[in-house]
């Protein structure tokens, strides 16, 4: 047998190294473990600081141990190459373990050990742990906010028919692939608003709703009839006009009844809430923040002297204050502009606000992707003959955007996250019903539940959404 | 004498002081290959890229084919669908498959159908001996299939005219040659072809005319037994002494 030397552990006494640094690894978590789940203390009988610090100095000496060159053992040779080159790694590894080791208990007994779910008052809550019972009764008011119990179906049902026509493209067959794009770009957005707008919100607000349907209706009867040259100003006039005069012109009051059916019962938008309101305004900034970010980001790039400066002009300015302002003044000063019987909900100005803010964001991340590619490809583009927008559409932008995927990702997961702040104009999504339930005089105390609640929710969200954006960026990578 | 398909007159250029270009005088007949060298900075890829405006000319006439090349972007627009282009770094799009990298244009610009794009470009592909990689993205080719693709490319929009801007110079010696094969092809074919290169034997090969540049003018410009056989000017002597 060669001579063990306890400072160079070497390939020759390779098992007896093995044994005494594994051993000694096993004895530091074994400590670590036992302190940490049954609360009894092997080394009592040392002094107290050396008591704490002595499986972090065991486990050391034991990693130093078998930290050995080309054993041959693949798991041992992993070990050694990715968490034990050297001792201060070792230090580190060691430090997480018994981190870990030493948080499992207390969370476990908070969440699930020592919580309480039964009952369905304050009174049931006698553990030390979490009083899941609170969220448990309060549940429906975090996901539907203060919309009437009877009529929650309703917001169930959109978001069903909704999720089912999202996941349209996965089924889509090859003939119908190219028309996915403007399916999700313009039509779902326009069904989504429809069934909100019918289901969801329901009531009086049809009728006004009715004109638009029968401008439109009317006047692309009869574009099949109209000459190709003035097609395009047809459809950007007629239209307008048609839903002008037949509003202030054609239907008084007493017709008024004409467009009107009996829809669902009106619940206003101040009755909506929590994780539903949540998914509305979400949802409708994150489609409307985008083409007007791209817009801007192009704007900001154009040769023209006018356009150029408007657009730095708005992202500078929106970029410039705090989306709290911005909710602030959507909701006291921007009323005051508008002409007396010009009524526009609080929630679409919020969602309006929103959009133009993010917008901003997303101009710039775009701007950033745009000055990413390299010149050549603007030459090539315009050498075939290309426009300005058949360029940028064809072969700019589908470039630049696959670069900023992760940039829009981030700048999208910021807004989700900012949307708790509608509260300053009262509206009060997922956070807002828990701040409101908090403060209910029958369940104080019970912040520390809704608010892990609500970061689990808004955790699983966010992370659906990284998932996601990762997805499309393996999608698109054509690189080697 | 057939008129010229190309014509240059008193063309000036000047990146902010500096001038480019300096009363630039030439006429490309049909069919006629024409190669411009000259050292680098010499204005040789400012002046080709001027005959499809990528470059704006400051002074004189640039006219295409009887179009003029002025502020109007329609004119700008019929001018670049006419004459193809080929750069140094390719410039493929690496976001589009070979095949579909030679029928965007086409199928947006000159509104082709889609199948029938698609047989042009196989065509073209086959031509440059490229067709059997036509699936693929541009970043899974070498050097020399993906500018054998760029010329591809530029050939589906039926150019009058090819530019071709130093083709070779981004290239592996070895890959060199596959391009000039392709190269000399199109020529043999009967195009329009103005050739900035280095390459002094693909000039004694196929060009009709060799053009020497320097500091923004043209210094000589002869037949191409003339040029390589006895150059008048002494800068030309020079230039050709260092790089034959």
């Amino acid at each position: 047998m060669n001579k063990l030397n306890l400072l160079k552990p070497d390939l020759n006494n390779l098992n007896t190294y093995l044994y005494i640094g594994s051993f000694l690894i096993f004895l530091s978590i074994l400590d670590v473990f036992l302190n940490s789940f049954f609360s009894t203390n092997i080394t009592f009988f040392l002094h107290d600081f050396i008591s704490f610090v002595l499986p972090l100095i065991l486990g050391l000496i034991g990693l130093h141990f078998i930290r050995i060159e080309f054993t041959g053992i693949k798991n041992l040779d992993l070990l050694n190459k990715h968490i034990n080159t050297n001792n201060f790694n070792a230090l580190l590894t060691l430090s997480i373990i018994f981190v870990i080791i030493k948080s499992i208990p207390p969370t476990m007994s908070w969440f699930i050990l020592d919580a309480n779910i039964a009952g369905d008052s304050k009174d049931a809550c006698t553990g030390t742990g979490a009083c899941w019972t609170y969220i448990k009764i309060w549940i429906r008011r975090f996901i539907y906010g203060m919309y009437p119990n009877a009529e929650q179906w309703r917001i169930n049902l959109s978001f069903v028919s909704l999720l089912a026509l999202g996941s349209i493209g996965y089924f889509a067959t090859e003939k119908f692939k190219k028309y996915l794009t403007i399916y999700y770009v313009i039509i779902y957005p326009f069904i989504a608003f429809l069934f909100i707008f019918f289901f969801i919100s329901g009531g009086p607000v049809f009728f006004e709703f009715s004109y638009g349907i029968i401008a439109f209706a009317i006047s692309i009867i009869v574009g099949f009839f109209i000459p190709k040259k003035i097609k395009t100003w047809y459809f950007l006039l007629v239209p307008i006009i048609l839903y002008i005069s037949l509003k202030y012109f054609l239907f008084y009051e007493e017709t008024i009844d004409l467009g009107k059916l009996d829809g669902f019962n009106w619940v206003e938008t101040g009755a909506w809430g929590g994780l539903s309101l949540t998914f509305i305004v979400s949802f409708f900034c994150l489609i409307f923040c985008f083409p007007v970010g791209m817009f801007l980001a192009l704007g900001r790039r154009s040769a023209l002297p006018t356009i150029r400066y408007i657009s730095i002009g708005f992202i500078e300015f929106w970029r410039g204050v705090p989306l709290i302002t911005v909710l602030f003044m959507s909701s006291v000063m921007f009323p005051m502009f508008l002409p007396e019987d010009f009524f526009m909900d609080k929630l679409v100005r919020v969602i309006i606000a929103i959009s133009l803010f993010e917008a901003a964001y997303v101009a710039e991340v775009i701007r950033g992707g745009l000055q990413a590619l390299p010149r050549g490809q603007y030459d090539a583009a315009k050498s075939l003959g290309m426009g300005y927008w058949k360029m940028h559409i064809l072969v700019i932008l589908p470039q630049a955007l696959k670069l900023v995927i992760p940039g829009i990702a981030n700048t999208f997961l910021a807004l989700i996250k900012d949307t708790p702040l509608i509260f300053v104009v009262g509206l009060l999504e997922l956070v807002g019903m828990l701040n409101l339930a908090k403060t209910n005089p029958e369940w104080l105390g019970f912040a520390m539940e809704g608010y892990v609640f609500a970061a689990i929710i808004f955790w699983i969200i966010c992370y659906a959404m990284s998932k996601y954006s990762y997805n499309l960026e393996l999608k698109y990578k054509t690189e080697r | 004498m057939s008129d010229p398909i190309i014509k240059i007159e008193n063309v000036n250029k000047w990146f902010g002081d500096f001038q480019v270009l300096k009363d630039i005088n030439l006429e490309v007949e049909k069919n006629k290959k024409i190669v411009v060298c000259g050292p680098s900075g010499s204005g040789k890829s400012t002046l080709i890229r001027c005959i499809n405006r990528l470059e704006e000319h400051q002074k004189g006439n640039i006219v295409v084919d009887g179009t003029t090349l002025d502020e109007n972007t329609k004119n700008i627009e019929q001018v670049r669908a006419e004459v193809g282009m080929v750069f140094q770094q390719f410039n493929l799009f690496p976001h589009l498959s070979i095949l579909d990298n030679c029928t965007l244009a086409p199928i947006w610009v000159k509104k082709l159908p889609k199948q029938k794009a698609e047989e042009l470009a196989m065509k073209q592909l086959e031509q440059v001996q490229i067709a059997d990689q036509a699936q693929k993205y541009p970043g899974q080719l070498s050097g020399g299939q993906q500018q054998r693709c760029a010329i591809a490319r530029a050939l589906c929009m039926e150019p009058k005219i090819m530019l071709f801007d130093e083709p070779t110079s981004a290239l592996d010696p070895e890959m060199i040659k596959e391009v000039l094969d392709a190269m000399v092809n199109l020529a043999k074919a009967g195009m329009t072809m103005i050739v900035v290169t280095h390459e002094m034997g693909f000039a004694k090969e196929v060009a009709d005319e060799v053009i020497f540049m320097d500091e923004g003018m043209i210094v000589e410009k002869a037949g191409t037994k003339d040029f390589f056989a006895n150059p008048k000017s002494d800068r030309t002597k020079l230039f050709l002494s260092q790089i034959l």
